[in-house]
C-alpha cells in the first residue's frame, strides 16, 4: 500500500452547464406528466375506477414534482467533470454516486448526442467509448458548443495518443 | 497459400438431413399421439409420415441452396466467405486480426468427418466478427486451424513440456456437487411429467407413485422423491461430466497459443491467443469450494461475443480439480513461476461486514415479517411457521454473510491485480495491470456512511469490469492507485485530518 496517508477523490474541476438544472426538470416533468395525463384521461373516462385512478394520478404527481424540486439541484452539486492531457474523469449520481476515470490510451471513440429536449436548452451529451463492455462514460449537460470543442479535443488527443485501446 | 475459392463438404447435407430426421421423428411421437384421437392410426401415421418426408426434403433442398451459394477464400491479406441465398453477405476478415480458430463436432458430425469451424478476430462488434463454416472436412478445419494462427511465432521456449494439464480421471469426483447436478434432477422429474402428459397418463403416473408410497406419510414421501431427483440428477452430472472433459489437454502451442481439446461425443477444440489473455479467474462455486476445489476461466479479450450463453464454456480452461492443482495450472497457464491467485489478499474494513449481515438479517426478517402480519390477520398456523423460519433461517443467513465477508479481498501479486468475492460462487479473478483500461468508483448512501465504496477495474477482457465490493475509502484507493500506476493518481487529494473515523457500524 502507498503509505499510511489517507487518500480520497478530489471532486472534477468543471461542473455542467447551468441550464442542465432546467433540462432534468423538463425531462422529469415529461416523465410525470405521461402516466398522471394517462390515469387522468382512462379517470374521466371510467366511472367505476374513477376514485382509485384519480388516486394513483394524484401519486404519480406528488412524487414526481417532488422529485423534480430535489433531484435536479442536487445532480448538478455531483455531476462535475474533467479533461486532462492523460485521462477523462466524471462524476455522476445522487443516491449511487460514481466517478469513472478512463486513460486518453484505451479511448475508443469519441460521440456527441444531442437528445430533443437537450437541444431546445442547447445543451449535448458528450460520450466516451472504450473497449470495456462496461458501457460507455458519458459528460451530460454541456453547453453544446462546449461540447463540441471537447470531443474535437479528445479525437484529437486520443489519435496523439499511442495505443490500442485494449 | 491457397487462393481460390472453397465450398463446404457436400456430406454437410447428409448431416443436415440426419438432424432433420430425428427433429421430425421426436415430434413424429407425440403428433401422432395427438392426432390418433380423433381418427384411426393408420390416418395418422399417414399424415405424420407425409410432414416428416416433406420436412426432410424442404430442409435438404434448403441446405443444399446454402451449400451451393456459399464459398470461401483464405488470402495472402483477408479471409472472405460469400453467403446468402435473396440477402447476399460477404465477410471479410484481416488475417492479422485473426484471434481464434474453434473446431467443433457433434457425434454424427465426427461419424461424417465434418467439423463446423469458427473463425474470430475478438471484437466488441457482435457477430460481425465472426466467421462460421458450417462443416467443413476435419482435415481442413485442422488445415485453416494451423494456416490462420501460424504466424510469426516470437522465440520459442523448446525442452517446454507443451502439455499444460491433461485430464485426471479423479477429478470426475466433483461433477455431483457442482450445480449442474440438481439441476439435471429437477429437468429429469419434469421430463417424466412431459412426455405422461403427452400420452394422456400423467395423472397414473401421479397415482402410481401415490401407491408407491402408501404407507408413509407426505413428508417422507417428498423426501423421497427429492432424494431420488437428487441421485439421478448426480448421475446425470457423472455422465455429462465424461461428455464434456473425455480427452480433455490443455497444451501450449509454438506461436504463443493455449488449446483446449475435449469432449467425449461432441469433440471440441478452442484455441486462444495468448495475446488476449488478460488474467485468469479462479472459480469456486459453492458445492465444488465445500471439496476444495476450483475450476479456471480464462479473461481473455474477444472471447465468445457473438452469443455468450451458447459458448459460455469457451473460456473454461480447467474443469473443478483441488485448488492447488487448479492454482498451478493458472500459473503455467500465465507463464509465471508462481500463482498469482496465491498471494495473500488484504482484508476489508469491518463494515463490509455489518453490511453483509445487516443484509442477512433483513433477507430473513423480510419474508417472516410478512409471514407473521398474514398469521395474525388469518391463522395462526403461520405465525408458527414464520417463527419456525426465523430459527432455522437466521443462522443460515449468518453463516452465508461471514463467509462472504471472509471471500472478500484484494491485493497486488507481480504483474497482477487479484480481487476476491463471492460466496455461493467465489471467484478469485487475477487482471493483468496493464490490461485495466479504466477505473469506476462506485458508492451508495449507505456506504457513504459506512466508510466504504466498491471498486471496478473496467477491462476489455472477460465481463469487461472485476469489481472489488466494499473496501475502505482510502485503502480501495490507494490500491488503485498502487495498481495502475499514474491513472488514478492525479485525481486524489490527501485527507488532512487523519480518519479518525471509527469503523464499527
Amino acid at each position: 500500500m502507498t503509505g499510511e496517508n489517507a487518500v480520497r477523490l478530489r471532486p472534477p474541476r468543471n461542473a455542467v452547464d447551468e441550464r442542465a438544472v432546467t433540462w432534468w426538470r423538463a425531462q422529469l416533468l415529461v416523465t410525470t406528466a405521461v402516466p398522471v395525463v394517462v390515469l387522468g384521461v382512462l379517470g374521466a373516462l371510467i366511472g367505476p375506477a374513477r376514485f382509485w385512478l384519480l388516486l394513483a394520478a394524484g401519486a404519480v404527481a406528488v412524487l414526481g414534482l417532488a422529485c423534480t424540486a430535489f433531484f435536479p439541484a442536487w445532480w448538478f452539486r455531483v455531476h462535475r467533470w474533467e479533461v486532462t492531457d492523460e485521462a477523462v474523469y466524471v462524476r455522476t449520481g445522487a443516491l449511487w454516486q460514481e466517478w469513472r476515470i478512463a486513460p486518453m490510451s484505451r479511448i475508443q471513440t469519441v460521440d456527441t448526442v444531442r437528445g430533443p429536449l437537450e437541444q431546445t436548452f442547447r445543451l449535448a451529451t458528450v460520450t466516451v467509448t472504450t473497449a470495456s463492455s462496461k458501457g460507455p462514460i458519458r459528460i451530460e449537460g454541456l453547453d453544446h458548443a462546449l461540447a463540441a470543442e471537447l470531443a474535437e479535443r479528445l479525437t484529437a488527443l486520443t489519435r496523439a495518443t499511442p495505443g490500442d485501446a485494449t | 497459400m491457397s487462393e481460390e475459392w472453397r465450398r463446404l463438404h457436400p456430406r454437410t447435407l447428409l448431416a443436415g438431413a440426419a438432424v432433420l430426421c430425428g427433429v421430425a421423428g421426436g415430434a413424429a411421437l407425440p403428433a401422432v399421439a395427438g392426432l390418433a384421437g380423433g381418427r384411426p392410426l393408420w390416418q395418422a401415421v399417414a399424415w405424420v409420415l407425409a410432414g416428416t418426408a416433406l420436412l426432410v426434403f424442404a430442409g435438404t433442398a434448403a441446405d443444399w441452396v446454402r451449400l451451393r451459394r456459399t464459398r470461401y477464400r483464405v488470402g495472402p491479406e483477408r479471409v472472405d466467405l460469400h453467403t446468402g441465398f435473396l440477402l447476399l453477405k460477404q465477410r471479410s476478415l484481416a488475417r492479422e486480426r485473426i484471434r481464434s480458430v474453434d473446431l467443433t463436432a457433434n457425434p454424427l458430425q465426427r461419424v461424417l468427418g465434418l467439423v463446423k469451424v469458427r473463425i474470430g478476430t475478438g471484437e466488441h462488434t457482435g457477430g460481425e466478427s465472426t466467421l462460421e463454416l458450417d462443416l467443413v472436412t476435419r482435415t481442413e478445419g485442422e488445415r485453416l486451424r494451423q494456416e490462420l494462427l501460424a504466424r510469426a511465432a516470437a522465440p520459442e521456449e523448446t525442452g517446454h513440456d507443451s502439455a499444460l494439464a491433461t485430464l485426471d480421471p479423479r477429478w470426475i469426483r466433483y461433477a455431483p456437487v457442482s450445480f449442474v447436478a440438481p439441476a439435471l434432477g429437477g429437468a429429469a422429474a419434469g421430463a417424466v411429467m412431459q412426455v405422461s402428459e403427452w400420452f394422456g397418463a400423467q395423472g397414473k403416473v401421479i397415482d402410481w407413485i401415490g401407491d408407491r408410497f402408501q404407507e408413509v406419510s407426505v413428508t417422507w414421501m417428498i423426501l423421497d422423491l427429492v432424494l431420488l431427483a437428487t441421485a439421478v440428477g448426480a448421475v446425470g452430472a457423472l455422465g455429462l461430466w465424461v461428455e464434456m472433459w473425455w480427452n480433455y489437454r490443455l497444451e501450449r502451442e509454438p506461436g504463443g497459443t493455449l488449446r483446449v481439446r475435449r469432449g467425449l461425443l461432441t469433440a471440441r477444440s478452442v484455441t486462444l491467443e495468448e495475446r488476449r489473455l488478460r488474467g485468469i479467474e479462479l472459480v469456486e462455486p459453492l458445492g465444488v469450494r465445500l471439496f476444495g476445489a476450483a475450476r479456471v476461466d480464462a479473461v481473455a479479450t474477444g472471447l465468445a461475443q457473438d452469443d455468450d450463453d451458447k459458448h459460455a464454456d469457451l473460456k473454461n480452461l480447467l474443469p473443478a480439480v483441488p485448488r492447488e492443482r487448479a492454482e498451478r495450472v493458472a500459473a503455467r497457464v500465465l507463464s509465471e513461476p508462481e500463482p498469482p491467485t496465491g498471494a495473500p489478499l488484504a482484508a476489508h474494513p469491518r463494515a463490509a461486514r455489518t453490511r453483509r449481515l445487516r443484509w442477512a438479517l433483513w433477507s430473513v426478517l423480510g419474508p417472516v415479517a410478512l409471514l407473521a402480519v398474514l398469521g395474525l390477520l388469518l391463522t395462526p398456523v403461520l405465525l408458527y411457521v414464520a417463527a419456525g423460519c426465523a430459527v432455522v433461517l437466521t443462522p443460515i443467513a449468518v453463516l452465508f454473510a461471514r463467509d462472504a465477508y471472509r471471500a472478500l479481498g484484494h491485493g497486488v501479486s507481480g504483474a497482477y491485480l487479484v480481487a476476491r468475492s463471492g460466496t455461493v460462487r467465489r471467484s478469485t479473478v487475477a487482471l493483468q495491470r496493464s490490461g485495466v483500461i479504466g477505473w469506476t468508483v462506485k458508492q451508495s448512501y449507505f456506504q457513504r456512511r459506512a466508510g466504504v465504496l466498491t471498486l471496478t477495474a473496467t477491462t476489455a477482457a472477460g465481463t469487461g469490469g472485476y469489481d472489488v465490493y466494499d473496501t475502505g475509502e482510502s485503502q480501495g484507493l490507494a490500491f488503485a492507485a498502487e495498481a495502475v500506476p499514474g491513472l488514478l493518481a492525479p485525481f486524489l487529494e490527501p485527507v488532512h485530518t487523519p480518519e479518525a473515523r471509527p469503523t464499527l457500524r
